[in-house]
């Protein structure tokens, strides 16, 4: 285990500096001057050299690139070019947010999306599994901004049962705030899960130690939930960073829809106002999110199934 | 990185073999209702995007102060927006992005995706450790964020948004397409044409791209559905088509802003984002059970 913790932290080492290679790659070598853009054509020359000059764009790529990697490690991400206010700072203050609705969304889509996906599977081709299906099917057609202001419309201008905009302070504050957000992506997230729980344990239950378990005369309730549930988590368990990864890019326009606060809307706000060294560390924080939602996969995986810790000796 | 399975629509990459029996593939592609309601569903799109300059009843970037936020009425079917621009002429005309970009998207993903995948699986060495590497690592992107990263460090306008969500897709064409040429490649017609002193060039182009290119077809049909809904949240982002012009994520961008003065425009684009992107799972869904019976429940 700790040879597979050591292996698997150097990987992923590796992989976080290939992201950051690539952000790196994308902002400085494509078309276009970030000073320029900040400060609009309209800016005289001395003006964008001062910006170009605070920036460090002055220097040879290589130093670029190495200064680049240097502030990352240190997580300084410079300063804002609106107000000037330190980038972690903001990237701080959002984090929780968004860190909120991710988990209020995972808990959402756990809760109705897994006994969904059960249900279908053991009433095959029933009513229940054709309801079930019908409603992943949706889910994973509507788009989750969409399903987020149809939410926004109904619950909140409408019936005015939760606020349409802000992320609230204190405990019963945040929650009141976070609860439809995280409804309308564990909604969405709901759907893929059943979707997944649903083919993964109908293809546990079509295999050979299930029957076995039948023919001498094993319960139907003690099969389904101690020989096929178990393994069929394991695609659901592996899936479950994929979903994490999904619902972090649908928390950014869920972030929009809702007015919240948030890592996502720093990001676009940070378009928006061609804030160069905002929109910089957005793309680093979800770059980075990935790298370690999926490390953080790889050690659960190894956790719960025992042949992934073999086959690492 | 082991947790590099597909985020959307969960669909495998599918092993380099030829269609077998088109007759059969047909058959079974039209055998179910919902896949022929979904082809038709496509085809309306695809003519409303034609004829969109006959179809819709108004200018859409046309503005009206009279006729600002009107319900739906027998004038304007759909209502107008906050600028009284009439909301069925704009859905009609925005139904021209979604599809140029999810016919662009996926094809210039499948020629770069093909041309690199094709070229490392081929030739395999360091170049291909390389590429497998850097596609590996691409692959635990979500496509949707992908394509908002590329969107976010190039700024907004309707071909970055192609560019993005191409460079969000070409790590799965490369993927597939290299696996394909390395199953390709110990064929033994491949083995032969190298006996009988073919250049590789040739190889390459006359044996092995048209015996892959089955599959990545396949592929470039399956994303079509995930590049509409992409699209449609980067135009919602501020990313893609430009104010005045419609797209379906931009009328939902502005109908955001203005909620309380009327709810339709937002309602109305979100349904068609939802029934093109429906359409084409459906259809994309009944292509992968033609070709892949095993996968079917």
């Amino acid at each position: 285990m700790i040879r597979l913790l050591v292996n698997r932290l150097f990987d992923t080492l590796v992989t976080a500096l290939l992201v950051l290679t690539l952000v790196f790659v994308a902002l400085r070598i494509l078309p276009g001057d970030p000073a320029v853009a900040a400060l609009g054509d309209t800016a005289g020359t001395a003006q964008i050299e001062a910006l170009r000059e605070q920036l460090g764009l002055n220097r040879s790529l290589a130093a670029q690139y190495f200064y680049f990697l240097w502030d990352m490690l240190r997580l300084d991400f410079g300063r804002s070019m609106l107000n000037g206010a330190s980038i972690s700072g903001i990237l701080l203050s959002n984090l929780p947010y968004t860190l909120q609705l991710a988990a209020g969304a995972i808990l959402v889509g756990m809760l109705i999306g897994v006994p969904a996906g059960i249900l279908s599977a053991i009433n095959k081709g029933r009513g229940l599994d054709y309801g079930a299906r019908v409603f992943a099917l949706i889910g994973l057609c509507i788009p989750d901004f969409y399903l987020g202001a149809l939410m926004l419309i109904a619950f909140a201008l409408t019936l005015d049962w939760f606020p349409i905009m802000g992320g609230g302070s204190g405990l019963w504050g945040s929650l009141y705030h976070v609860a439809l957000p995280a409804l309308t992506l564990g909604l969405v997230m709901a759907a893929f899960t059943s979707r997944l729980t649903r083919s993964a344990l109908l293809e546990v239950l079509g295999r050979d130690y299930v029957r076995t378990a039948r023919a001498k005369g094993v319960s139907e309730r003690w099969v389904v939930g101690k020989h096929a549930l178990r393994n069929a988590m394991i695609p659901v368990v592996t899936g479950f960073g994929i979903y994490i990864l999904t619902m972090l890019s649908g928390s950014i326009s869920i972030e929009l829809i809702f007015s919240r606060p948030g890592i996502g809307s720093v990001l676009i706000n940070g378009i928006n106002a061609r804030d160069y060294a905002v929109v910089q560390a957005g793309l680093v924080m979800f770059s980075m999110f990935v790298v370690l939602v999926n490390f953080g996969v790889d050690i659960v995986y190894a956790l719960i199934d025992p042949r992934v810790r073999v086959a690492a000796r | 990185m082991s947790a590099t399975t597909q985020p959307d629509a969960g669909l495998q990459p599918i092993a380099a073999e030829p269609l077998v029996g088109w007759r059969g593939f047909l058959r079974s592609l039209f055998s179910s209702r919902v896949t022929i309601f979904g082809l038709a569903l496509i085809l309306v799109f695809a003519g409303v995007a034609v004829l969109a300059p006959i179809l819709a009843p108004y200018n859409p970037v046309e503005q009206s102060i009279i006729l600002m936020n009107r319900p739906p009425s027998a004038e304007h079917l759909l209502g107008t927006d906050g600028f009284g621009r009439d909301i069925l002429s704009r859905i009609i005309w925005g139904t021209r992005p979604s599809l140029a970009l999810a016919l662009l998207a996926p094809m210039i993903a499948l020629i770069l995706g093909t041309a690199i995948g094709t070229m490392a699986g081929f030739f395999g060495g360091r170049i291909d450790r390389l590429v497998g590497r850097l596609t590996d690592t691409l692959m635990a992107f979500p496509s949707l964020l992908l394509g908002i990263l590329v969107s976010a460090a190039l700024g907004p306008g309707f071909f970055n948004v192609v560019a993005a969500v191409a460079f969000a897709f070409l790590p799965r064409f490369i993927r597939v397409a290299r696996a394909s040429t390395m199953a390709v490649r110990q064929e033994p017609y491949i083995e032969a044409a190298f006996a009988v002193g073919q250049p590789r060039w040739r190889i390459i182009f006359r044996h092995v791209v048209p015996n892959i290119s089955g599959p990545i077809v396949v592929v470039a049909t399956l994303w079509i559905a995930t590049a509409i809904r992409i699209e449609a949240t980067l135009s919602f982002l501020g990313l893609g088509v430009q104010a005045p012009d419609p797209s379906w994520g931009n009328i939902i961008r502005d109908g955001l802003g203005n909620l309380l003065g009327s709810p339709w425009p937002v309602i109305f684009a979100g349904a068609a984002i939802t029934l093109c992107v429906l359409a084409f799972n459906l259809v994309g869904d009944a292509l992968r059970d033609a070709l892949d019976p095993e996968h079917r429940d």
